[in-house]
């Protein structure tokens, strides 16, 4: 078990300080590095816990798809330039209240649940199919998911689905005078429609006129 | 002592994948340009060793004997971590390909979510490559590639769930086994069309190398590298083309099963099939590259989105349905 300990402190000591360093670091592109860096040691801990399919998503979600869009943002923004300093300035800032009551709130919900966790297990029993050595957690979750919390979980996707038509139609615009391509009439040109082949004589050359 | 014998016997194991790994990637550059230059009617390089076949040890050298030169207005830290990000991701991937039932590195219950998630950070290299780089050129590359890579995996994903329904499991070495009766080639044709060309996608080969598009781009996010950091972005490339011509023969090409169960088969080394196969893949990669031209940006997005995404998840509601119709379900 000491390999065990030895990589879950790594792991956690490098979620903790990156998770640290997105609020500090200046440099905005650096911070989303360090949020990548979190998301991948965080998976490396879900995946240390037996939930391997998890922490796989968590990589593919977040990192692969999430993380790109932020980075996108980011560098496209050309944000990096302005310096993230609100430690040292000396004038309030209104984020600052407001951030430490989300993270309030946040840690208090967190105290609740793992509160009723620790102190009445029995709550866990009444809604959690229990891991059976035969099947991997991949078939558990799906086997809870497909069942119990179907609606839920559909309800979940079509505000997904909602949120991004919502984004779509906001930044969606018509311009004007934009020649668009038809790929149709692209592929479907033949060579006798573009290309003419002209007889010269000599010393008479030919006109060109279209 | 005990951890200490454990650490050892795991290395050795490593190694013992890593290495044919990194001489294959070796070998397979040779080929890449040999068939290149066959399919032009040109001899290719032929002078360094027999058939010119350690060509790629000799320019793997002259890289490592250049100067590196960082520019003096790029992020250090970062441009020096892309090449090595890109070629990290590619190595570590090939930890669960299965060579044959009992060799396989690490035989986890989620092989192809880990390939997939590893093969969808692959991104990163190139991001930060091109924006370290703090220059044009390499910027608008990596651009490119990063909204490339991701669009073509949402296809390449939505094709491996249609392999996945048939399989009823997440382990690499279940989806060999379970094309032993018929490879999935057969019933999923269309798809096994649509995922090699969202891996020449992926792996940013010709005809979509828009990131690298030495004629409007330079040579995309590698243009400010040089010597050897260039040289593992390179590696890291090739490995990654090997790793998805790994990734299709076993979906679609049965691994490491021979095609047919007769004795004179049995006579060859099972993961001698899966080399053959990913050789088979490899010469089909090198053969596109010499044929077709390259696709213009908004073919390219247009193809991903609007052609293979509906396609595929058309596809997956097939398969589903044929798979309920008939009970063939593979029920856990």
């Amino acid at each position: 078990m000491l390999a065990h300990a030895i990589f879950f402190y790594f792991f956690s000591f490098v979620a903790i300080i990156s998770a640290i360093m997105v609020t500090v670091s200046k440099n905005t592109v650096h911070s989303v590095f360090f949020l990548i860096l979190d998301f991948i040691s965080i998976s490396c801990l879900f995946i240390m816990i037996g939930a391997e399919f998890l922490g796989m998503i968590m990589l593919i979600v977040y990192v692969g798809a999430v993380a790109v869009l932020f980075l996108f943002v980011v560098m496209m923004l050309n944000v990096a330039q302005q310096k993230n300093q609100w430690f040292k300035s000396t004038d309030t800032s209104t984020h600052i209240p407001i951030g430490l009551i989300v993270s309030a709130i946040i840690f208090f919900e967190l105290i609740i649940v793992i509160g009723g966790w620790k102190y009445k297990p029995e709550i866990i029993k009444n809604f959690s199919n229990s891991l059976t050595s035969n099947s991997t957690n991949t078939h558990t979750i799906g086997s809870v998911l497909y069942t119990e919390y179907i609606h839920l979980f559909q309800i979940s996707g079509m505000i997904l689905l909602v949120a991004m038509i919502g984004a779509i139609v906001l930044t969606f615009r018509k311009r004007e005078g934009v020649k668009r391509q038809n790929y149709f009439s692209q592929i479907s040109r033949e060579k006798n429609q573009g290309v003419e082949l002209v007889e010269i004589k000599s010393n008479e050359g030919v006109k060109i006129d279209v | 002592m005990e951890y200490i014998n454990l650490l050892f016997s795991e290395i050795y194991k490593i190694l013992y994948v890593l290495i044919p790994v990194l001489v294959s990637v070796t070998m397979i550059v040779w080929l890449d340009r040999r068939i290149w230059a066959f399919v032009q009617k040109r001899r290719g390089p032929n002078v360094v060793g027999p058939f010119g076949l350690f060509q790629t040890l000799a320019d793997a050298l002259k890289y490592i004997f250049k100067e590196i030169i960082i520019p003096a207005s790029s992020n250090k830290v970062i441009f020096i971590l892309a090449p090595i990000v890109t070629m990290t991701l590619a190595l570590i991937a090939w930890a669960v390909i299965p060579f044959s039932e009992d060799y396989v590195l690490a035989d986890i219950n989620v092989g192809i979510l880990y390939i997939f998630a590893i093969s969808s950070l692959g991104v990163y290299g190139i991001i930060m490559g091109g924006w370290a780089s703090n220059s044009k050129y390499p910027f608008l590359g990596s651009i490119r590639s990063a909204a490339q890579m991701v669009s073509y995996e949402v296809s390449i994903g939505v094709i491996i769930i249609n392999v996945l329904l048939c399989v009823g499991s997440l382990n690499l070495s279940d989806i060999v086994l379970a094309q032993e009766k018929i490879w999935f080639v057969i019933p999923l044709f269309p798809m096994f069309v649509i995922f090699f060309i969202s891996s020449l996608a992926e792996t940013n080969r010709p005809p979509f190398d828009l990131p690298e598009a030495e004629a409007e781009l330079v040579a995309g996010y590698q243009t400010e590298y040089s010597g050897m950091m260039y040289a593992m972005f390179w590696l890291g490339e090739y490995a990654n083309i090997l790793l998805m011509c790994a990734l299709g023969s076993i979906l679609f090409l049965g691994g490491w099963l021979a095609p047919i169960d007769t004795p004179l088969f049995e006579m060859v080394p099972p993961p001698a099939w899966l080399i053959f196969k990913i050789l088979f893949l490899f010469v089909l990669f090198a053969l596109i590259k010499a044929i077709v031209p390259r696709y213009r940006y908004d073919q390219l997005m247009r193809l991903g989105w609007k052609v293979f995404l509906p396609f595929s998840l058309i596809w997956v509601v097939l398969t589903s349905g044929y798979l309920l119709y008939f009970d063939l379900l593979p029920v856990y």
